[in-house]
C-alpha cells in the first residue's frame, strides 16, 4: 500500500514538475524583456532588503506605465534567497531561462555576486552590482559580465578617508591617528580592507580591524575594544540590524556618533530610524543618491504608479535611501537595454550579450538624467570597456536625529591610489582562471 | 504480487549475504541507476540539474557521512559544517599549490585532511557522551569558522576571504556542463555509498553499532572504543570533507566559511533524523526532503495559489514555505520517529503480505 502511495505521489509530483517546466516555453512568445529579481524579504535582512525591492520593482512598473522600453514592455519575477548564497544561485539558475531568457542580474549580495561571477560567463548574462560586489570587477578587460556601476568598496574607502583628512584638515593631520574598521565578517566586509591598509601606509595612519559575526547583534566586546583603544574614528561597514546595534553600543560606551562614518549599506533609514536621536551626528557615505523624496522621479512614481494602487510597499517609504538604491539599480538596468536597442534594432526585445553592450557603452549624461527626472539625484555615468563601474563620485550624509542630511561636497575617489589596485587584483584574477583580458580591439566589437 | 521472494532459495553463503537479498529489490536499484546514470541527462533541463540533483547528490554524501557517526556509532555531532569546510578548503589548497595536481587527488586529499581533523575533534568522544559531545563538536564548528575567516593563508590571501575555482578537469573530460558535474558527483557518490554500505555491513560497522547500543557491554566483549570511536569520526570526516569539497568545487564553485556555516551542521543532522537514523537509504530520503522540499514549496505555492486566484507575496511564500517546512518535520517524527528509512521497510513488510497486510 505504501508503496503503492509512493509511486503514485511521485509520478503526480513529476506530472506537475514537467508541466510547470513546459509553462516558461509558452510564454517566451510574447515579446517581453525578462527582469530577474532576487529579493530578500526575509531573514535577518529583511529589513533593508525590502525596500530596496519595492524601488526595483516599482521603477519597472514605472517604466511600463510611461509605455516600456521604446515600447518593449518589461515582465519580471521575484525570487527569495534570504541572503544566503546557496538559495540566490537557486534564484539565479531558475530564472536565467525564465520568459525568454534573463535581461541583467542583480544580486544584491557580495556572497552571492562572488558565486555568480563565475556563471555568468558561461550562460552570458551580465551582473550588475551597483555599489557592492567586488571591486577589482570594475575592470571590464577581464571582468566581461560584471557591472559595479556607480562605484564599489574601494571607492568608499577612499573617500572615507578623503573625507577624514579634509574634516581634521589635510592629510598630513592623518599621520598617527588611529582609525577602527567595524566590518560584517564576510566577503562585504572585507572588501575595503586592502585599500583602507594601502593608505594607512601612505598616510601614515593606523588601522584596526575589529570583524563582527553574522547578522551582528552580539558586538558588546567589539565595542569594548573600541572603548579601550580610543580610535579617532570608526568606519561602518555593516548591513541590517548590525548597524543599528552598532550604533545603539556606540551610544552606550559614548563614542562620538560624528567621529563615525557608515558605507551606504549602512546609512539608510532602518539603520537610524529605531535609534533616532542616539544616531544624531552619525555620518554615512553615498554612492550618490541619500533619500531623494523630492526628486521628479519619486514624484512620477507616486502618480504614475502609487496613485493607481500598483505600488509595491508602503507609501511613505517612497524616496528613501535604500527604495533610491533599488530604484536607481533597475534604472541601469533599464538604460542599458535602451543603450542596446540603439545599436541592435530599437522596439525589440534585448538578450543578456547585447545588453552586455548596452551596460558597456552606457552614457548617462547630465541632460538625460535630467529628463528622466534623476536631476540632483546622481552624477552623469559613462562606462567604457576597461571602466564598468563609470563613475566615482560620493557625497556624505548626516542623520539629524528624524532624516538624512547631506553634509559635505562631492568627492572623487583617486584613481591614483585605486586604479593599480584594480589592475593588480584583476590581473591575479585573471592569471587564475586562465583568462586573457580583452584587447582595445576586441572590446570595439 | 510481485513483490515477494518466494521461490528464491539462497543455496551460497554468498548469495545470502548480498546486499540486497530479494531480486527484486536488486533489479529495482539497478533500474534506478541506469536510469539516473542514462535516462536523467537525457529527460531533465538545466535548472533541475543545477538547482536540484547536483547539491541533494552532493549533500546526501555528506548526510551519508553524518549519519555513519550518528546513526551507526551514536555519536552526537554538530560539527559536519566544519569538516565540510575542512575538505573544501584542504582540496582547495592542495589543488592551487601542487601544479598539476589531478582533481580527484585534491578531492581526496581534502576528504583525507578532514579525517584527520575528525579525529582530532573525536578524541572528546573518549570522554564524554550525548549531548556533551554535541556540544564539545560543536567546538570544531567555531573553531573552522574563526580559521577560515582569519588566517589568510587558507585562502591563498584572498583580500574578501571569497575563494574560487575553475577549469576542472577528470583525465581529459571537463567538469563545465551541468551534465558532466552531474555525472561526476553521482559517480563519486555511487562509488562512496558502496563503500559505506558494505563498510556497515563489515566487522568495523557491527563495532561502530555495538558501540552505539551499549559501550560498556560492547568494551566487556572485547570492542576498543577507542578505535571504533575513531575509526567513526575519522570515516564520517571523510565522507562529509568530500562532500564539502564537491560542494565548493563542483556546485558553487566560489564560496565563502558561511557557506558552511552552523546552520549547515544543523541541516546535516536534521537529514539523518529524519531520513533514518542507522539507515544508508535514510541518508537520501533524508537530503531529499531537506534540499528538495522547500524549493518544491517554493515553487508550486504560487501555482497552488494561482489556481484560487490568489497572488502571495515574495516574503508570504517564503514564510509559507518555513511553516509548512516546520509542521511536516514535526508531522513526520511524530508519525515515525524513526524516520523516513522505516516508512519504506514498512511499506516492504507489507507489501510482501499483500493483499492481505496487517
Amino acid at each position: 500500500m505504501k508503496l503503492r502511495k509512493l509511486v503514485l505521489t511521485a509520478l503526480g509530483t513529476a506530472v506537475v514538475l514537467s508541466s510547470l517546466a513546459a509553462a516558461p516555453a509558452a510564454l517566451a512568445q510574447v515579446k517581453e524583456q525578462f527582469f530577474p529579481v532576487l529579493v530578500y524579504r526575509t531573514g535577518a535582512y529583511a529589513a533593508n532588503g525590502s525596500q530596496w525591492a519595492n524601488g526595483y520593482v516599482d521603477y519597472l512598473k514605472l517604466v511600463n506605465a510611461k509605455g516600456g522600453i521604446n515600447g518593449v514592455k518589461i515582465s519580471f519575477e521575484e525570487c527569495e534567497t534570504a541572503y544566503a548564497t546557496d538559495r540566490g544561485v537557486e534564484c539565479y539558475e531558475r530564472l536565467k531561462g525564465k520568459n525568454g531568457g534573463a535581461t541583467v542580474f542583480q544580486p544584491l549580495s557580495t556572497g552571492v555576486t562572488f558565486a555568480l561571477t563565475e556563471k555568468a560567463p558561461v550562460d552570458k548574462i551580465p551582473l550588475i552590482t551597483a555599489g557592492y560586489g567586488r571591486s577589482e570587477s570594475q575592470n571590464g578587460a577581464v571582468f566581461t559580465w560584471n557591472f559595479p556601476l556607480l562605484g564599489t568598496y574601494w571607492v568608499g574607502a577612499d573617500v572615507a578617508i578623503q573625507h577624514i583628512a579634509k574634516k581634521e584638515g589635510g592629510v598630513a593631520k592623518l599621520k598617527g591617528k588611529k582609525i577602527a574598521l567595524v566590518y560584517h565578517d564576510s566577503p562585504y566586509g572585507k572588501e575595503p580592507i586592502p585599500v583602507l591598509q594601502e593608505l594607512g601606509k601612505t598616510y601614515g595612519f593606523d588601522v584596526q580591524l575589529l570583524p563582527v559575526a553574522h547578522p551582528g547583534v552580539e558586538q558588546k566586546a567589539t565595542w569594548l575594544q573600541i572603548r579601550q583603544q580610543k580610535p579617532d574614528y570608526v568606519l561602518l561597514w555593516g548591513w541590517g540590524v548590525m548597524n543599528s546595534t552598532a550604533l545603539r553600543e556606540a551610544q552606550s560606551t559614548g563614542y562620538p556618533r560624528d567621529k563615525m562614518i557608515g558605507i551606504w549599506w549602512a546609512g539608510a533609514e532602518p539603520d537610524v530610524k529605531d535609534v533616532a536621536e542616539g544616531a544624531k551626528g552619525y555620518s554615512a557615505l553615498t554612492l550618490q543618491h541619500g533619500a531623494e523624496p523630492n526628486s521628479r522621479v519619486v514624484k512620477d512614481m507616486l502618480e504614475q504608479v502609487y496613485a493607481k494602487g500598483q505600488g509595491t510597499g508602503p507609501k511613505a517609504e517612497v524616496g528613501q535611501v535604500l527604495y533610491m538604491r533599488g530604484l536607481l539599480s533597475a534604472m541601469l538596468g533599464v538604460e542599458g537595454v535602451r543603450k542596446a536597442q540603439e545599436r541592435f534594432g530599437k522596439g525589440k526585445v534585448m538578450t543578456g550579450e547585447q545588453v552586455r553592450w548596452g551596460l558597456e557603452n552606457l552614457n548617462l549624461d547630465q541632460k538625460t538624467l535630467d529628463s528622466m527626472g534623476f536631476a540632483g539625484v546622481m552624477r552623469p555615468v559613462q562606462t567604457s570597456c576597461l571602466d564598468h563601474m563609470g563613475s566615482a563620485w560620493v557625497r556624505v550624509h548626516t542623520w539629524n536625529g528624524s532624516k538624512w542630511e547631506f553634509s559635505s561636497d562631492w568627492y572623487q575617489a583617486d584613481e591614483k591610489n585605486l586604479r593599480p589596485m584594480v589592475m593588480l587584483a584583476s590581473s591575479k584574477y585573471a592569471e587564475e582562471k586562465k583568462l586573457k583580458p580583452r584587447t582595445p580591439e576586441e572590446c570595439k566589437k | 504480487m510481485l513483490y515477494r521472494e518466494n521461490g528464491q532459495f539462497k543455496t551460497s553463503y554468498a548469495a545470502d549475504q548480498q546486499i540486497f537479498p530479494i531480486a527484486q529489490d536488486r533489479w529495482a536499484i539497478v533500474g534506478l541507476l541506469v536510469f539516473a546514470f542514462i535516462g536523467i541527462p537525457l529527460l531533465v533541463d538545466e535548472y533541475l540539474l543545477r538547482a536540484i540533483l547536483i547539491p541533494f547528490l552532493i549533500l546526501s554524501l555528506a548526510a551519508l557521512g553524518v549519519n555513519i557517526l550518528v546513526g551507526f556509532c551514536g555519536q552526537i555531532t554538530l560539527g559536519a559544517g566544519a569538516f565540510m569546510a575542512v575538505g573544501a578548503y584542504a582540496a582547495y589548497n592542495f589543488h592551487i599549490r601542487i601544479e598539476g595536481l589531478p582533481l580527484l587527488l585534491s578531492l581526496l586529499l581534502g576528504g583525507l585532511t578532514a579525517a584527520a581533523v575528525g579525529i582530532v575533534f573525536g578524541i572528546p568522544s573518549l570522554r564524554v557522551r550525548g549531548l556533551y559531545l554535541a556540544v564539545a563538536t560543536l567546538a570544531a564548528q567555531f573553531f573552522t569558522d574563526w580559521v577560515f575567516l582569519r588566517v589568510p593563508w587558507f585562502t591563498d590571501n584572498a583580500s574578501s576571504g571569497s575563494v574560487s575555482v575553475s577549469n576542472l578537469q577528470v583525465l581529459g573530460w571537463p567538469i563545465a556542463a551541468p551534465v558532466d558535474k552531474y555525472l561526476f558527483c553521482l559517480g563519486w557518490l555511487t562509488v562512496f555509498a558502496l563503500l559505506a554500505k558494505n563498510m556497515t555491513r563489515s566487522a568495523i560497522g557491527r563495532q561502530w553499532m555495538a558501540i552505539r547500543d551499549m559501550d560498556v557491554a560492547a568494551e566487556v566483549i572485547g570492542i576498543r572504543p577507542l578505535f571504533a570511536k575513531l575509526s567513526a569520526f575519522a570515516v564520517s570526516s571523510f565522507f562529509v570533507g568530500t562532500a564539502g569539497a564537491l560542494w565548493g568545487f563542483i556546485h558553487l564553485a566560489s564560496w565563502e566559511p558561511a557557506a558552511f556555516s552552523v546552520d549547515r551542521s544543523f541541516q546535516l543532522l536534521f537529514m539523518v533524523i529524519i531520513g533514518g537514523l542507522g539507515s544508508i537509504m535514510g541518508s537520501f530520503f533524508g537530503a531529499a526532503f531537506i534540499v528538495i522540499l522547500p524549493i518544491a514549496l517554493n515553487q508550486f505555492l504560487p501555482a497552488i495559489g494561482g489556481l484560487f486566484g490568489i497572488t502571495i507575496s515574495t516574503a508570504g511564500i517564503s514564510h509559507a514555505e518555513l511553516i509548512i517546512f516546520g509542521a511536516l518535520i514535526i508531522f513526520f517524527l511524530i508519525k515515525e520517529p524513526h524516520g523516513i528509512a522505516r516508512l519504506w521497510s514498512t511499506g516492504k513488510e507489507k507489501l510482501r503480505l499483500w493483499p492481505f497486510p496487517h
